[in-house]
């Protein structure tokens, strides 16, 4: 990767997010009258007619991409221009390389099928229309995320899948607490995103450039690359460097916000751009190392990685559907997408490759050790997609691109299936979601219990599903990666280190998983009539649903039971994406589908014996996590579980209290948040109103004094000028008497006067 | 002895005092029209007496026609207001007529 990236111009590209966009337009407009005229059909006809059609053109640019040449496969279109400043311009642009065709193809494919089982989940939701609205919505950010030509647009997209999120999360915002769990989930994503912001605005800062006084009278700054850069060497004033400065080798150097002008500018060695980001330091940090640690925190808050995982469990307050696309399969996926898109940045930073792997590790194993003992089936699920994404971080983190975004796909196919299939299970009873009331759902509900076993399977790590081609992959890169370094400094053991803990996870989630299957769906039904207290976090809602059932668990209509069908047969077929080198001699087909978009990172050479020692070792974790809940959880006759939990009870406890993470955050971050609050109010109230209020009463009081002013000096004046002039008049009109001869005496006196003056002055 | 101009000019300024006299103090409006003919006669006497005196000619005779003429028209309009005056109020005391105040 030493030459810039081949584009290919592509027309109609913006139609892929803009039907979901119009899909949701025109729900937001009129989905309550259609729903109303021409009944809820009318409503997922529209969405899932956006997002079908959607898939549809996408696979017709993925058969355009498989006719191009590996390295041409950059198709890129620009709509427009949304602002220029100085030399930087950011344009709307979309493109869609490997990668990025890979994520729109899970986006827009499982976000069908999933737009598909909504219809059957939600049909007794009054608000079906806005529902399938925010669904659109959400597609149409999430493309706009991930097919982004530049920094701009793929911001709007991760902002807007924030959105979404929140308004899918808080969807039925008449319970307090799914409302709260929205806000959570959004204001801990800020946070995130702030790292985000930060880590953006200090790339752009490396790369060069500062705002300088324009000469002559504008008044307005402009930016300019500054002259250390080779490109400006020879520029002395602004035109001189605007003449030298646009290509070197065909590259467009300076600060530019478009990932492929950023990727090309580091990969050709003439530009000078790499050899100036590896030394640029700020107070003594190196740059690189800061910009790929503050991309990831904003990773850390939309893909819910430690210690900002915590919004995503509360986020399962959402209908079941939107947990499935969005905090499984999609929008927590961003984190990964981001990282493998700037792999070429994170690839320059050995600090900061470690420093996501570590993170990564630490996620999966932390919430993986938290799932075990959660008794709410999406909490467990949830928790899952905690730990799978700390995995892919593991991928991304240790420089195996392909293996992470490979991980984030048989994830999006096996984790979909999974909360799918509890979405069904929830649905056949009665909306309850506490495993210990379900049970023996195996006999009821035949096609969500089948999809659901093979969905375990896959993510156990079993080599007949996906799950085990991508986290083996993943745990063998971790294991023989030695160029990692935290905070600096080389830490060869990290690798083997992370691998250790990625083991010990694997076999904890295989123990989770089975666990949750055999608690659901072996055994006798628990449920019944006692099943309705309201004591799932779910039950709220579904009353109007209860009536008229009788409490027998039952399956889910066709629309739920087929796409759960469909997910499972793509969670086994995905695995012929990534059989390894191992097997077949060449390389795995989704490793040489993004080869030419991905960094290139050299991993330590080992034996093949050594290989197929790690795969069995990933074998083995997933049997012994397979075994050990299948005696303890099968049929639920064994005694062991209720005795280990009397037995470690503090420790289970705190365990199931989630190590009362929520709880510190309440001590030392929203309580101290809350009480700042409270005093800035206060101040608000008391200082800034009084201040206020003083001002006010000033300026009432300079009026006041302005209106006397006015009332008593100014009038006084005038109407003394009007009532002279009417005072002199009445004595004045006293002489006119109306007798001539009055008159004729003032004439002779006037001639008298004259006369005497004539004499009297000569 | 002579008759010279000065005489003449005696009885011009004579009537026009007289008249001007009978104007401002007479209370009856027929008296004060008497007065304003005075006045007007002692401006002839002079026009008459410069005429014959001093520039030789009959301009000044003429110019005398002239006001008698006038004098005249003013006696029929002064006349016809005293009348009119009359009519209003009962009266042809100057002193009382005011309707023309304010």
């Amino acid at each position: 990767m030493d030459h810039p990236v081949a584009v290919t111009q592509a027309s109609f590209l913006w139609v892929i997010p803009a039907l979901p966009l119009a899909g949701a337009v025109v729900n937001a407009l009129l989905g309550w009258k259609l729903q109303r005229a021409l009944g809820r059909r009318a409503v997922h006809a529209i969405a899932v007619a956006a997002v079908v059609a959607s898939f549809l053109v996408a696979l017709l640019f993925f058969t355009r991409m498989l006719g191009l040449g590996a390295e041409e496969r950059t198709l890129h279109e620009r709509l427009w221009n949304l602002f220029t400043a100085g030399r930087l311009s950011a344009d709307l642009a979309f493109s869609l390389d490997p990668l990025s065709m890979a994520l729109v193809l899970v986006i827009t494919g499982i976000g069908a099928l999933i737009h598909v089982f909504s219809i059957g989940y939600m049909a007794d939701e009054p608000a079906y229309w806005r529902f399938f609205c925010y669904l659109n919505l959400f597609v149409f950010a999430m493309l706009l995320l991930v097919m982004g030509d530049n920094f701009v647009v793929m911001f709007f997209g991760w902002e807007g899948v924030g959105l979404a999120s929140y308004l899918l999360i808080a969807f039925w915002y008449t319970d307090p607490q799914k409302a709260a769990a929205g806000m959570k989930a959004f204001v801990v994503n800020r946070i995130g995103d702030f790292g985000f912001l930060l880590g953006l605005l200090l790339l752009f800062w490396a790369l060069g450039g500062a705002w300088t006084p324009r000469p002559a009278a504008l008044r307005n700054l402009e930016y300019q690359p500054v002259p250390e850069l080779g490109a400006f060497a020879a520029a002395t004033d602004a035109a001189q460097a605007e003449a030298l400065a646009p290509l070197v080798e065909g590259v467009k150097v300076g600060p530019t916000l478009s990932f492929r002008e950023l990727r090309d500018q580091i990969a050709v060695e003439a530009t000078g751009v790499r050899a100036r980001l590896d030394g640029a330091t700020i107070w003594g940090l190196p740059v690189l190392a800061l910009v790929g640690i503050l991309l990831f925190v904003g990773a850390m808050g939309k893909s819910a990685q430690l210690p900002l995982y915590v919004w995503l469990p509360d986020a399962m307050a959402g209908p079941t559907p939107v947990s499935a696309l969005i905090h499984a399969a999609t929008m927590v996926t961003a984190g990964v997408y981001m990282v493998a898109r700037l792999s070429f940045l994170f690839a320059l930073s050995a600090s900061a490759m470690g420093w996501v792997a570590l993170v990564g590790a630490l996620t999966a194993a932390f919430a993986a050790s938290i799932g075990f003992f959660q008794y709410d089936i999406k909490k467990v699920l949830a928790y899952s997609t905690v730990s799978q994404l700390g995995f892919m971080f593991i991928g991304v983190g240790v420089g195996a691109y392909w293996a992470g975004t490979y991980h984030l796909v048989t994830h999006a196919f096996f984790k979909a299936t999974l909360f799918l299939g509890s979405g069904s299970v929830i649905l056949g009873c009665h909306h309850e979601q506490d495993m210990r009331k379900m049970g023996g759902l195996g006999q009821h509900m035949p096609i969500t219990r089948w999809t659901y076993l093979v969905a375990c399977i896959a993510i156990a790590g079993f080599p007949v599903a996906n799950g085990f081609y991508s986290k083996d992959e993943i745990l063998w890169k971790a294991f023989t990666s030695d160029h990692l370094a935290l905070f600096g400094a080389p830490v060869p053991w990290l690798g083997p280190a992370i691998y250790l803990l990625g083991i010990l996870t694997a076999i904890g989630t295989a123990f989770y998983m089975y666990r949750s299957y055999y608690m659901t769906f072996t055994g006798s039904y628990r449920g019944g009539a006692a099943g309705h207290d309201g004591h799932g976090v779910d039950a709220g809602h579904g009353d109007g649903h209860d009536r008229g059932h009788a409490h027998v668990p039952h399956e889910s209509p066709w629309t739920i039971t087929a796409v759960l069908a469909v997910l499972a047969v793509g969670s086994v077929l995905s695995l012929f994406l990534g059989l390894p080198t191992l097997w077949t001699g060449v390389a795995p087909a989704f490793e040489r589908w993004l080869e030419p978009v991905v960094a290139e990172v050299h991993f330590r050479e080992a034996a093949h014996g050594t290989e197929w020692l790690f795969q069995l070792f990933g074998v083995l974790a997933a049997t012994v996590g397979w075994l050990s809940a299948r005696a303890l959880y099968k049929d639920g006759r064994s005694q062991v579980p209720a005795r280990l939990k009397e037995r470690f009870a503090r420790a289970w406890n705190v365990v199931y209290q989630k190590y009362y993470v929520d709880e510190l955050y309440d001590l030392v971050v929203v309580g101290p948040a809350v009480r700042l609050a409270g005093l800035l109010s206060w101040i608000d109230k008391r200082v800034v109103d009084g201040l206020v209020h003083l001002v006010g009463a000033i300026g009432r009081l300079v009026a006041e004094l302005d209106g006397a002013i006015d009332r008593y000096l100014v009038d006084g004046a005038v109407n003394a000028v009007a009532f002279g002039t009417a005072g002199l008049g009445r004595s004045l009109r006293r002489i006119q008497t109306g007798h001539v001869q009055t008159y004729l005496y003032g004439a002779l006196g006037g001639a008298l006067v004259v006369v005497l003056l004539n004499f009297l002055i000569r | 002895m002579a008759i010279t101009l000065a005489h003449f000019l005696v009885v011009g300024a004579l009537l026009f005092a007289l008249g001007l006299v009978a104007v401002a103090t007479r209370r009856n409006a027929v008296g004060v029209l008497m007065g304003v003919e005075l006045v007007l006669n002692g401006a002839n006497v002079n026009f008459v007496a410069f005429e014959r005196y001093g520039a030789g000619g009959v301009a000044g005779q003429v110019f005398a026609l002239f006001v008698i003429v006038l004098a005249a028209a003013e006696a029929a309009v002064g006349l016809a207001i005293v009348l009119a005056l009359f009519q209003t109020s009962k009266s042809i005391d100057v002193r009382q007529a005011d309707l023309l105040r304010e």
